[in-house]
């Protein structure tokens, strides 16, 4: 049942993105819902004041080891998303890559901890999610959404996590969906502390950049909202080395006047 | 026909040369500005010794009348000149408090040159790395240096793991004029409370 109610959604909710993407001015940003969005982003402004950036510059202060162990545990088990969406997008060589650092990393690695597999020749590359590889598909981003707790996000986005949370993600699927016939060892809670031990790992990374752009902006939600869209912008095309802010097309109008 | 093939070989080495001198005057221009910038950051200076050193940077390298203009957008027609010149005298000082407030904080920066992308006669692509230390990673900083005179180079946008402030800037902008039918008396109130904090 609950199954039948999220392809519905997912449906719906792809529908509603064709639609506003016919409709949509070529390059302006889809912001549907700006004023939920605007309040929502608010929420959760409060919400890191009073518990993320404490507890992220908490976090600063472990020792880097420790900071640099987590956060290589937390990239190995993203591999287990970012193996099948490199598959999903004919990406066959990162599909080896990864799985081979799984593997040793996991094991060699203990847990993740540490990154043997770079040293063997399995360099690190770029994470992948269903949300880009609806993206590769060529699937529109569709309305810009702000999530309580979440942040930002787009409706192919949150049909990416969808699929994800519905068979997509095996750590998910062996935590919270206690698929039991292959993996007995984890709970429900491990899941949970390792999204917000991502979250805390993400921000205590990004403090100062944060509270500059906090300090420089006169519109905070929209830095945010661009910055987000471009940096998926940029996944989606896996552009490491040139991305679309180098076009000159957009400083050419102003050439041009 | 000898002529004519010295002709097109002289053509070609000074196409050459002059492509050349662009292409190392935007790194060698770009390798100047991160040492001068870092020294100051690392140096002994106040905090506010440092801003207005960073500012008179700032002033000299970047063309922030052509950012300006280029971060109104659509609505850089809807202005007239009175506004313009308001406008242009806003953004400098907007612009130079926003870029010396953020880059006040890194007191050991080190930025690397990489490499270049020579785009056509008016840009230059120069790619480089913030050097990542203990507490940071290695950044990427990609800078956009508008060539058109190569005599003085000036930069246009800075594009931080393929983010490009110029981008966020006029997306900022033209959001809050978005909200309010296109009023740049909207957008100057914002930037003048900007000013005073």
């Amino acid at each position: 049942m609950n199954r039948i109610i999220t392809t519905l959604l997912a449906l719906l909710l792809i529908q509603f993105m064709v639609v506003k993407k016919v409709y949509s001015e070529e390059g302006e940003v889809k912001d549907c819902f700006e004023k939920l969005n605007r309040a929502t982003f608010a929420l959760n402004m409060g919400l890191d004041k009073i518990i993320f950036k404490p507890i992220s510059k908490g976090y600063r202060k472990l020792p880097s080891p420790i900071r640099t162990g987590t956060g290589n545990a937390l990239n190995n088990l993203s591999n287990l998303i970012t193996i099948p969406n490199n598959i999903l997008q004919g990406d066959f060589g990162s599909a080896a890559n990864n799985s081979a650092r799984l593997l040793i990393n996991t094991t060699l690695g203990i847990a993740g901890i540490f990154d043997p597999a770079n040293s063997f020749g399995f360099e690190k590359r770029e994470k992948e999610d269903f949300g880009q590889t609806l993206g590769v598909m060529g699937v529109g981003e569709g309305c810009y959404l702000v999530l309580p707790v979440l942040g930002p996000t787009t409706v192919r986005d949150t049909i990416g996590s969808l699929v994800a949370m519905n068979g997509g993600d095996v750590w998910h699927n062996i935590t919270v969906r206690d698929d039991e016939e292959y993996v007995r060892e984890f709970k429900e809670s491990d899941y949970w502390v390792s999204r917000v031990a991502s979250g805390v790992d993400f921000r205590a990374k990004n403090l100062e950049a944060f509270d500059a752009m906090e300090k420089s902006s006169v519109d905070l939600y929209a830095t945010v909202r661009s910055l987000y869209l471009q940096d998926r912008k940029k996944k989606i095309n896996n552009s490491s080395d040139k991305t679309e802010a180098m076009d000159d097309g957009d400083w050419d109008t102003l050439e041009n006047q | 026909m000898r002529i004519l093939k010295n002709i097109v070989v002289s053509i070609l080495i000074l196409f050459f040369l002059i492509s050349n001198s662009w292409s190392k005057s935007a790194s060698e221009f770009i390798i100047s500005l991160s040492a001068e910038a870092s020294n100051i950051l690392s140096g002994k200076l106040s905090e506010d010794e440092k801003i207005v050193r960073l500012k008179e940077i700032g002033k000299k390298s970047v063309d922030i009348d052509g950012v300006g203009l280029y971060t109104l957008g659509k609505y850089r027609k809807t202005l007239n000149d009175s506004q313009k010149e308001q406008y242009k005298e806003l953004f400098e000082n907007y612009f130079l408090k926003s870029f010396s407030s953020r880059l006040v904080g890194y007191t050991d920066a080190k930025i690397a040159v990489l490499s270049e992308e020579i785009k056509n006669e008016k840009y230059t692509i120069v790619f480089s790395k913030l050097i990542g230390t203990s507490e940071r990673p290695e950044v990427k900083i990609d800078w956009r240096v508008y060539t058109k005179d190569p005599e003085n180079p000036l930069i246009r946008d800075l594009v931080i793991e393929g983010l490009s402030l110029a981008r966020t800037q006029k997306e900022e902008f033209n959001s809050i004029l978005a909200n309010n039918d296109g009023n740049i008396e909207v957008l100057f109130k914002n930037l003048n409370k900007f000013l005073e904090n």
